[in-house]
């Protein structure tokens, strides 16, 4: 029997990252822009937080950090470093309606390019010995829960023992949903996704919205990256260890249907498979069924694809002009 | 359907309130002075002074790429004029972008819908205005200008939901919502039965009598002179003149559109020798929900006859020749070809190439005219090159399709810069020329044709029907779907009238009533039908 005390925390804590690159995709492709470059985004948005932190540990070595500055300055710095990777994909996508596709792809190799090779400078300058940066004081900040929290019990345990970027994930998610549905913004957002030249016609400036939106969501999907490595990964930066959690946070997307409230449930769903091999007891003689058991997220998500695909009422099919540029001349 | 109906007195208290006594105002509502567009070296709109007075309905006549839309275009804010003043209410404005033309109180409905699926009409109405999202606000304001004009539109329904005419009528509904006081309709009455057309004359003619100015651009003569107060004429870009709609008749508007002496006879020869060539029975096609899109539906096209098929769209005709061409997954009975010596063949089990070897020719134009038949980002002789690429050994032939191309450029008078520029590039009417050029060369033995003349000005038109009569002249059975009814009735020799996926009706060509056939596209057996898509 799995201890459910023990893995839900362990699968919220792997869910925060899908759901922050999950709500950034959505508010992205809700303005008709499939940014694929988001894997990418997330690996910028975390090693400029490292960046951030990394300069501000330097600096404060013998006088110790001010709590503010040790979270605003990774924040700060991974927000920029987010928020410049989405100008650079609505740049080429939007101003100079370059195909999405390969521009997202390009974006991804790139981000993690960029990840990579400043993750490998720092190590190389905080000369360690093992191939990581270790960012514990700045991370402490981070993952500071509420004092009271150890007093609840089970309670306090599940609900209450995560960072405050957490909480922010589904905070942010939420009122995407809200803004989505409710607020005229978020109206005149799906309309430019749904068909941008009726927008235009109705006065919705059709370019700011695809660059806010591109922005913003870029920027939420960075703090994915931010939270992997400052709360999750204990502040502790190794080259590639962030993974493919960004490919799964646009599977994510289609799996909630572009619902960023369904989002919250299904990034939970899906931590919680990307780490179950290691609570399903396998023994020391089969410990090829543990490598079979982390396919799991892989193969639901094969098969969510290909449900969701099938589905066919209107309302939760893609926007409709995902991934086609917008020029107010085309016939 | 008819729960719409105004008071037949309604409309002619419209029509009589103000046609002929004084305007209220003799100024204009919108005035264009000395306006010029181009669009590199082509010149849209050349030097155009026009105006409409307040309470006034405007048609706006031309053929295709006289430059209207263009001009509409400047007024709506999509474009911006070169040169040239407009003024409202006598003061002069710049309309830079479709907000401002909103602002001063402009509006236009587009030929193709501008609406996003997804929403509900509430949704789609409010889109683009400022301020707090207050859908039950919007809702009772809607509901009030629907009550004021007589529409019938549940503001709660989504869009993909809705017909045509129900489409239309929330985007009218989402201009006045903005308190527009000059009306644009660009081909209001394409899509729609002679029914709704009559409903939306109503409601122009009420809006009219509230003191506001709309401008109709449409092909169709009699509608103009139906409906329109005054007729200004385009060509080539320049204004050519006006006049009062009830000074003129059809004849002298369509002589100054064309610039000369234009016959509007359709010949409709009798049959010689008609033979039966295909032969449905019991056709039964389900769509991919499972709907029946064509129900039972039975019928004999003959050669050397042109069969019309009548019915408002959605209702199965697309499905029909999608069958016979084999494009259409049949749920049950028969499509035979039959041969000159009365052999017949099912064509149901096969391939759209075995159709078409048996001379098959499908011009189907979709509403983006390019969906089917042509290919965009080609240009004209690779796109006639898609009849005969099989053609040849190793390498496909390339002289004859370029010849094809020619000829078809020359004695269709395609407007193209040239051989090499892609399709796509061409104005809408040239486009279809090109497609059905293509498929009439082949000399098909049964031609099957779908708004071969959508959005085609009137010479154009009539180029066509020239096309297709000789077709049916040199012996094809030629099956033909087409928009306007009157046409409809001018060209068929037998018409065949679908209502909701059934058959509703055959009747005879010559002697055909308009209004007979209007309802039975509305009717199988007196029984109406609701679902349409």
């Amino acid at each position: 029997m799995i201890d459910l005390v023990a893995f839900i925390p362990r699968a919220v804590g792997q869910s925060i990252p899908l759901l922050f690159g999950c709500t950034g995709e959505i508010v992205t492709e809700k303005s008709g822009n499939l940014n694929l470059g988001i894997p990418g985004v997330m690996y910028v948005g975390g090693i400029c937080g490292v960046i951030g932190a990394f300069a501000y540990e330097q600096a404060t070595k013998d006088t110790g950090m001010v709590g503010i500055l040790a979270i605003g300055i990774p924040l700060l710095c991974s927000l920029i470093g987010s928020l410049l990777m989405g100008l650079l994909y609505c740049f080429l996508t939007v101003t100079l309606r370059a195909n999405q596709n390969v521009t997202g792809l390009a974006m991804t190799t790139f981000g993690v390019g960029f990840g990579n090779f400043f993750g490998g400078s720092l190590i190389k300058l905080s000369g360690s010995d093992v191939p990581t940066i270790a960012l514990s004081r700045t991370s402490a900040y981070f993952s500071r829960s509420l004092p009271f929290a150890g007093n609840l019990g089970w309670f306090g345990k599940i609900f209450l023992s995560y960072g405050f970027l957490a909480y922010l994930a589904i905070a942010v998610a939420v009122y995407a949903g809200f803004m989505l549905k409710k607020t005229r913004m978020g109206l005149h957002l799906r309309a430019v996704g749904e068909n941008p030249a009726t927008a235009d016609a109705a006065g919705i400036n059709v370019t700011v919205y695809k660059y806010m939106a591109t922005c913003i969501g870029c920027m939420i999907a960075g703090l994915g990256g931010l939270y992997y490595v400052m709360d999750y990964a204990s502040g502790i930066w190794s080259n590639d260890a962030f993974g493919d959690r960004g490919w799964l946070a646009i599977a994510l997307v289609i799996f909630c249907i572009w619902k960023p409230g369904l989002g919250i449930l299904a990034s939970i769903l899906f931590g919680g498979l990307y780490i179950i091999y290691l609570y399903i007891p396998a023994g020391m003689d089969h410990m090829e069924l543990k490598e079979l058991y982390k396919m799991i997220p892989y193969v639901v998500t094969l098969v969510v694809l290909v449900v969701t695909s099938m589905r066919n009422k209107k309302d939760n099919r893609p926007p409709a002009s995902l991934g086609i540029p917008y020029f107010r001349e085309n016939r | 359907m008819n729960e719409n109906e105004l008071p037949a007195t309604d409309k002619g208290s419209g029509e009589v309130g103000l046609k002929n006594s004084a305007m209220p105002s003799e100024e204009y509502a919108i005035e264009l002075k000395g306006i010029t567009k181009r669009f590199g070296e082509v010149v849209a709109n050349d030097n155009v002074s026009m105006g409409v007075k307040k309470g006034e309905i405007l048609a706006l006549l031309g053929e295709n790429g006289s430059g209207k839309t263009t001009l509409m275009n400047m007024i709506s804010g999509i474009y911006y004029p070169d040169e040239g003043q407009i003024f409202i209410d006598g003061k002069e404005v710049r309309i830079t972008s479709p907000r401002d033309a909103l602002s001063l109180g402009i509006g236009m409905v587009h030929q193709h819908f501008k609406l996003v699926d997804v929403l509900t009409a509430v949704e789609n109405v409010v889109l683009g205005l400022p301020g707090k999202l207050n859908l039950k606000e919007a809702e009772a304001k809607i509901r009030e200008i629907c009550d004021r004009y007589g529409f019938v539109v549940d503001p709660n329904k989504k869009v993909y939901d809705m017909n045509v005419s129900e489409k239309q009528t929330v985007e009218i509904v989402k201009v006045l919502y903005r308190g527009v006081n000059i009306l644009i309709l660009d081909e209001p009455t394409a899509v729609l039965t002679p029914q709704e057309a009559e409903r939306l004359f109503r409601v122009m003619w009420r809006m009219r009598n509230d003191g506001k100015s709309l401008i109709i651009i449409t092909h169709k003569m009699h509608e103009v002179k139906e409906i329109s107060d005054r007729v200004v004429v385009l060509r080539k870009g320049q204004y050519i003149g006006e006049m009062n709609t009830e000074d003129s008749d059809i004849q002298e508007m369509t002589n100054m559109m064309v610039g000369r002496s234009v016959t509007l006879n359709i010949e409709r020869k009798t049959p010689v020798n008609p033979m039966p060539r295909i032969e449905i029975e019991h056709l039964t096609i389900l769509d991919e929900d499972g709907v029946p899109k064509i129900q039972d539906v039975s019928f004999t096209a003959r050669s050397g006859e042109i069969l019309g098929i009548a019915g408002i769209s959605g209702c199965g005709q697309k499905e029909l020749l999608e069958a016979i061409a084999g494009l259409q997954k049949i749920e049950s009975g028969h499509i035979y070809y039959v041969e000159e010596d009365g052999t017949k063949t099912d064509l149901v089990n096969l391939s759209p190439l075995k159709i078409i070897q048996k001379g098959v020719a499908l011009s189907f134009v979709p509403e983006d005219r390019l969906g089917m038949g042509l290919v965009g980002t080609m240009n004209i002789p690779d796109n006639m090159m898609l009849r005969s690429f099989r053609d040849g050994l190793l390498f496909t032939h390339r002289k004859e399709p370029r010849k094809l191309a020619e000829t078809v450029v020359e004695d269709l008078s395609v407007v193209t810069p040239g051989m090499s520029v892609p399709v796509k590039n061409l104005s809408g009417g040239n486009v279809q020329k090109v497609l059905v050029g293509r498929e009439i060369a082949s000399n098909p033995k049964v031609l099957l044709t779908a708004y071969a003349v959508r959005g085609l000005d009137i010479n154009s038109s009539y180029t066509i029907y020239d096309l297709i009569n000789k077709q049916k002249e040199a012996g094809s059975a030629v099956i033909y779907v087409g928009e306007d009814l009157d046409v409809l009735l001018e060209l068929s020799d037998r018409i065949l009238v679908l209502c909701g996926g059934k058959v509703s009706g055959l009747v005879d060509g010559p002697g055909a009533d308009k209004n007979e056939v209007g309802l039975m596209m509305m009717s199988v057996e007196g029984k109406e039908v609701e679902k349409r898509n």
